[in-house]
This record gives C-alpha cells, structure tokens and sequence, in this order.
C-alpha cells in the first residue's frame, strides 16, 4: 500500500513522542561531562562531577544495591512457592483471593503505603532506624511482579502432566520440585528478578516516607542533589542511575526467551543442547 | 502432585509479607485517622475545608488532562508501531517504552532539562526569538512530567490489544471506500476501546498518587500527595495525613476496579 499523508501524520506525531522522551536522557549525558552546563559543551569535559556524585552519594548507590538485591531475596523465598501453589490449586476459592489480594499494593498509592508502614512499625526502634523496613516496604508491592511472572510461565506449560508422568515414575516431591518446577520457572523467575531489582532500584514514594538521614537509597539521593546540588552533578547522579538500571531492562526484554529455550530444552530431553 | 496441604504451606511466606506491610499498615491509618480530636468527623472537616478539596480538584483535573493527553498521543503511536514495519521502528519501541520503570523524581528532572533554566526549549527558544522559555516550575511543566510517565503505559497496552485486531475488518472497510483514517476511527477503534480504558485507568490513578515528580518540580500546584506530605512532616497533622491517605487509596483503586469490571482485563503495570 502507498504511503498516504494520514501515514506521514502518524509518523510525525510517534516520532515526536520518541523525541519529547528521549532528548532529556541525551542531554543528562552531555550535562554530565560539561566542565559549564551554562556554557556549553564548550566549557570543556570533565569527569570532575561523577567522582564527586561517587563521594557525595556513593553511600546511597551501595545501600540502593543492598536493598535492592534483600528485596529480590524477599520477593523470590515467598513469591515462587506462592505462585506454584497458586498455579497448582488456581481454582479454590482461597488461591483465587489471593491472587487477587497480592496485587492490591499496586492500586494504593506508594506514599499512603509508607505512611501506613511507618504507621505500624516505626516504634520498632531497631527496624525503623534499618534499611530493612525500607527494604520489606519495597518487598511487598515488588512481589506481585515475582508472582505474576512465574505463574505466567508456570499457565503456558502442562506443569501437572510432567509431574504426575514424573511420579508415576517414582519422583518424589523435592526430585520434581527442583527437576521440573524449577527448570520451568527459571525464565519467569529471571524475568521477575529483574522487574524486582528495576522496580526496587527506583522506588520513591515508600522509600522517601521511610527513609532516615541514614538510610537513604539511590532516588532519595537523587531527589536531594536536584533540589541541593549544581545541575552537573544531578546530571552526573542520574547517568549512573541510568547505569545501573537501563541494562537490567534491557535484558529483562531479551533474556527470558533465550532462558527459556535452554532451560526447557534441557528439562525435556535431559542435556544441555544447542537450539534446535 | 503438591497436596492442598503443601500448597497452602507454599503460600505462607507471601501471606506474611502482605499482611505484615500493607494489610496491617492500611489497616491502621483507619483507627489513625480517627484519633485527632474530632473523631470520625475529620471526614466531613477533610472533605469541606476548602483547602484539601481545591487540591483534590486539582489533581483530579491534572491526572484527567494527563490521561487525555497520553491516550492520544500513546494510543496513536501504539497503533501505527504495531501495524506498520519500517527501518527504526524497534528503537522506537525501545524508546517509547524504556521510561516505564523511571522514577517520578527523575521524570521531575527531566522536565528540567526541558523547561528549566537551562532548559532545551529555553536554549530553543532563546536562538529563534531571543526570548528563554522557562516552565518547569509551573502546572505545564507538572503536566509535561506526568505525560512523560504516561505515554509508555499507553504505548505497552495499546500495542498489544492492537496486535491481536483482526486486521482484515479493517482493510475490508478500506475496500468498501473508506479512507484510512475513518477506517481507524469506525473499525479499530472500537475493538481497542477496552485496552484505551484499562490503560487510562492506570494513567489516572499513578497520576492521582503521583508525588516525586511533584517534589523534585515544587510547583504551586498542591498535588493531593505532596499535601499528605506536608500535614504529616510539616504539621504533625497525622489524623489529616491519614484520612486523606485513605481516601486517595480508595479513589485510585475504585477506579481501577471498576474500569476492571467495565473493560474486561485487568489494568496491567504498576503506579509506582
């Protein structure tokens, strides 16, 4: 078909959303090693700021990562056995509501969350002044993520015929569990993994109700160098925030399907074998 | 096979984590809420002071125009990605989908570089009329950041529910002489309108909870989050703090569960 005007139209107006979305994140690039921004690319370049976000916030990056690899902890040790059990029994009644249940932190707004937890737990003097009640705050709307990614994976697989035909054969429950639940879910927990870390790695609004002067994460610091510190270093700040966070979102596009080929791959035939 | 018995083992350490850090903690803000002096009447006061209703309105008004907004500009650029293939297309989608998990506090700043001081459309504008453009700090540039967030969601459902139309209805209208664009409007986008609602759904409720990128902006716009903020830090107010806590929780997630009910499909994403 020829391309008509209406085609071009349509074009223009995506093009245009890609741009008003993406000039910012050039531009923090260019920002960040300016010597000037107020002067241009033309002031010279620098690595000057990026040492300085590593020395004013490198405490936060750290503490970010912590916090974010316990929520992964968290989120795996109770989201798979959950979503198994959820997939197992997804008809009775109880599992049907919880299903439903485990998603409800995403349809409250994460400020009215923090103040709730904050509420409740900030007289536990030795939580509220650790990361971890940061960290359990982020688990909990994080693990909707977990769960929904495997159980996805878990609904496009006859799980219960592989089972009973493995224990017919004499398998036990740990042999399947680990034998053919596992390798089943891998992709999807892969996939969930890193939704989990993104989503942790970024999270505000619970974490800013949370936070004390000694356990700020990464967006908290982010927040106070805009408000506080020179456009450069906010720059600066936020390009390694793009570093951390771009690549684990990238390969939570690509890898769960590669994943997925290898691992079911072996599961069925037993070896590790190259792509059919 | 797991036995039901297992299975309900399996599901306790989720069960505990939901309960310990949003049951027990929404549970809370009721009895909260109702400690300041006038008990269960800080409802009505919340409801009648002049001051949380017009900030009530406001971001009602902003999260309508914003969802508005993003359903045009993402529904549009959604279809016309999922139907046509041209060199950049995937970059594109990369593009338009890669904001997804940037949080609010980073959208804030982005606005910056757009319409702050040393903005791109000030440096813009600056060079073609001598004048420096600078609105970051003001209602467009609030709405300019919540666009930002919005469009990617839109963008994700609508592509898609679009790739699952059968186009054939479509190039069947084209036939029977309509054009392309009233064949868009009379065929595709009635079978798309429960991914547009589902979608706008969740662009109206992160918006309506939305509070980095209006901390990072600070603009004179009091967006219901940032005075739940300021009751609770700035003015110990936490009876207030609590009441309005609840009744946003309650507006975001009515809507998302009635829009569930009307449209058929779970509104997918999340609202942080």
């Amino acid at each position: 078909m020829r391309k008509g005007v209406f085609w071009y139209v349509q074009f223009g107006l995506t093009a245009m959303s890609c741009l008003f979305l993406i000039a910012p994140v050039f531009y923090i690039m260019a920002i960040s090693v300016m010597k000037n921004a107020a002067r241009g690319l033309g002031s010279g370049l620098t690595l000057e700021w990026v040492g300085k976000v590593l020395s004013l916030y490198g405490d936060t990056i750290a503490r970010g990562l912590l916090i974010a690899l316990g929520t992964l902890a968290v989120c795996a040790l109770a989201g798979v056995p959950a979503a198994y059990a959820l997939v197992k029994h997804g008809k009775s009644r109880f599992m049907a509501g919880l299903e439903e249940a485990l998603v409800l932190p995403l349809t409250v707004p994460g400020l009215a969350i923090g103040l709730g937890i904050l509420l409740t737990w900030g007289g536990v003097d030795w939580f509220r002044k650790s990361s971890l009640l940061i960290m359990c705050g982020h688990a909990v709307f994080c693990l909707p993520f977990m769960v929904r990614s495997v159980t996805a994976v878990m609904r496009t697989i006859p799980l219960g015929l592989y089972e009973e035909a493995a224990a017919t054969l004499g398998a036990g429950f740990s042999k399947r569990f680990f034998g053919i639940v596992a390798p089943v879910a891998a992709p999807g927990i892969l996939a969930g993994a890193l939704q989990v870390l993104a989503l942790s790695l970024g999270e505000f609004n619970v974490t800013w109700m949370l936070q004390t002067p000694f356990t700020q994460t990464i967006p908290v610091g982010l927040a106070d160098s805009y408000s506080a510190m020179r456009l450069e270093i906010g720059a600066a700040y936020t390009l390694i925030f793009f570093v951390l966070i771009v690549p684990l979102l990238v390969i939570a596009q690509k890898a769960p399907a590669m994943l997925a080929r290898v691992f079911w791959r072996e599961a069925i035939t037993g070896k590790r074998g190259k792509l059919p | 096979m797991a036995g039901r018995k297992v299975s309900l083992a399996l599901t306790v350490p989720a069960l505990i984590v939901f309960c310990a850090f949003f049951v027990l903690p929404i549970g809370k803000l009721v009895p909260v809420s109702l400690s300041s002096p006038s008990g269960w009447k800080v409802y009505l006061e919340v409801l009648s002071n002049p001051r949380y209703l017009g900030s009530l309105r406001d971001t009602a008004i902003l999260s309508m125009a914003v969802t508005l907004a993003a359903l045009t500009l993402g529904g549009m650029s959604g279809i016309f990605l999922e139907r046509n293939r041209f060199f950049g297309r995937e970059a594109m989608i990369a593009v338009l989908t890669l904001p997804l998990s940037f949080p609010g506090v980073v959208i804030g700043f982005m606005v910056i570089l757009w319409g702050g001081r040393l903005g791109l459309l000030g440096l813009l504008s600056q060079a073609l009329f001598g004048h420096k453009i600078v609105f970051a700090y003001t209602a467009p540039g609030l709405f300019m950041g919540y666009l930002y967030f919005s469009i990617p969601r839109v963008v994700l459902t609508v592509m898609a529910s679009a790739g699952k139309l059968e186009k054939a209805r479509e190039e069947a209208a084209r036939t029977l002489g309509s054009g392309p664009f009233k064949a868009l409007k009379d065929v595709a986008l009635p079978a798309l309108w429960p991914s547009f609602l589902s979608t706008g759904a969740i662009c109206f409720a992160t918006s309506m909870g939305a509070f980095g990128t209006a901390y990072t902006l600070a603009t004179d716009v009091n967006v219901l989050p940032a005075v739940i903020y300021s009751e609770f830090t700035l003015f110990a107010n936490l009876g207030v703090a609590a009441a309005l806590s609840l009744i946003l929780g309650l507006i975001t997630w009515a809507i998302l569960w009635a829009v569930r009910l009307l449209s058929g499909i779970a509104p997918e994403g999340s609202m942080a």
